[in-house]
């Protein structure tokens, strides 16, 4: 059933902004502490648990995959509801230091992205994952075959 | 047609959902046809949104750009938090757990440069400005890290509302400009694999600026991304008013 990949969803998202406002408070912080990311990981752990008992089914993934695949409609009327006038009309301190702050941070990532073996890109690892399948899709014909 | 008015008003997140809607068609058709597919379509997207939000602020005098205007304030919904965090969430089911772990400490240690260095550079800026009291400089420096480290960092330790509003407005012109800026310096910086995407998260922050910004580079590595920037502004409220305030103090005595 679709409604149990939304549901899931909701739950994991619920969940995890209750444990990171938990966090927060435990910690003397008036922020919610990776409550997103604490309901990201409860979610790959869900998945990773539904699969393995053999409960995961394809309405359940269209669930979740449909709100994935809203993400950037969203992310789009987020923009659309910024307070843009303010952030252009504030004057040189605040276009000077988000500007230096955001060349520094690029310039960061552009050296520890560096370090260390060069990652896989996601072209690279999209058609290592198609060669996988086709080799597994060939070993099986092949097995058919023979057995025939 | 006051009553198109009247229905537009009490469908306002179906309207949201038309509108966005037609905007994402005209940008993916902008793409394909006058740039011929460099320039992504949900960054053309994400342009437009912040064009429109700039539009409505001026015509309303409001905050919230576009959602200031009642018959679209459905914008507001469906760009707010909740539902914002509801397909964060839902990307999840796309991360390659392996993958993650790999890059975890990578991850960690853009987190911890991710809010030392705007930090640092934000209390550089704003005593070249003429600031030199302590509370003032670890706001407006926590401004250069998020718009909510800003506020939360100047409201537990007292801070005038002027600094606060421009702590915010640090954090919100950092966030529009991640947003826009990502997709042109993505070859530049090597944001093409998950490893990079969650260094990216962790010294960028701002998680509307990250996933904006990913979303218009490689919607696949918005997830990493994602991942490690929901720890960022929590990490900034936590060590913003407490240990950067009582360096900043120590450093400039008073």
């Amino acid at each position: 059933m679709t409604i149990s990949g939304v549901a899931l969803l909701a739950i994991c998202t619920l969940l995890g902004n209750y444990l990171g406002e938990l966090l927060g408070i435990a910690l003397g912080v008036k922020a919610n502490v990776g409550g997103v990311g604490i309901a990201m990981i409860l979610l790959i752990a869900a998945r990773i648990w539904l699969v393995r008992s053999g409960l995961f089914s394809a309405g359940l993934k269209k669930g979740v995959d449909l709100w994935g695949s809203l993400y950037i409609p969203i992310v789009v009327a987020m923009a659309a509801t910024q307070n843009v006038v303010a952030a252009v009309k504030a004057g040189p301190m605040v276009l000077i230091a988000g500007t230096g702050a955001v060349i520094l941070c690029f310039a960061a990532v552009a050296v520890i992205s560096r370090i260390g073996p060069h990652g896989e890109t996601m072209d690279e690892i999209e058609a290592r994952e198609a060669r996988e399948r086709a080799a597994e899709d060939a070993a099986a014909a092949a097995l058919g075959i023979k057995e025939a | 047609m006051d009553v198109l008015a009247k229905l537009l008003n009490a469908n306002g997140l179906l309207v949201a959902f038309a509108v966005v809607g037609l905007i994402m068609w005209f940008s993916y058709f902008i793409s394909k046809r006058l740039t011929f597919g460099r320039i992504h379509g949900s960054a053309i997207a994400i342009l437009i949104g912040l064009a429109l939000a700039f539009v409505g602020g001026l015509e309303t005098g409001g905050k919230k750009g576009m959602a200031d205007l009642p018959m679209l304030a459905g914008m507001g919904l469906m760009g707010g938090a909740m539902l914002r965090d509801f397909a964060i969430v839902a990307t999840a089911f796309e991360v390659d757990v392996a993958l993650a772990k790999k890059a975890g400490l990578y991850g960690i240690v853009a987190l911890g440069l991710g809010t030392l260095l705007p930090f640092i550079l934000g209390v550089v800026i704003a005593w070249s400005f003429g600031y030199r009291d302590s509370i003032s400089l670890t706001t407006l420096g926590a401004g250069a890290v998020t718009y909510i480290v800003g506020p939360v960092t100047g409201a537990a330790l007292g801070a005038d509302s002027a600094v606060i509003a421009l702590s915010i407005a640090t954090g919100v012109f950092k966030a529009v400009l991640v947003m826009v800026g990502t997709p042109f310096v993505a070859r530049l910086i090597g944001l093409d694999n998950p490893r990079s995407a969650m260094v990216f998260g962790g010294l960028m922050g701002t998680v509307s600026g990250v996933s904006g910004g990913l979303a218009a580079t490689d919607r696949r590595l918005v997830p990493y991304g994602a991942l490690t920037a929901t720890f960022h502004t929590g990490l900034g409220c936590l060590v913003a008013p407490s240990i950067f305030y009582l360096v900043v103090k120590a450093v400039i005595g008073s």
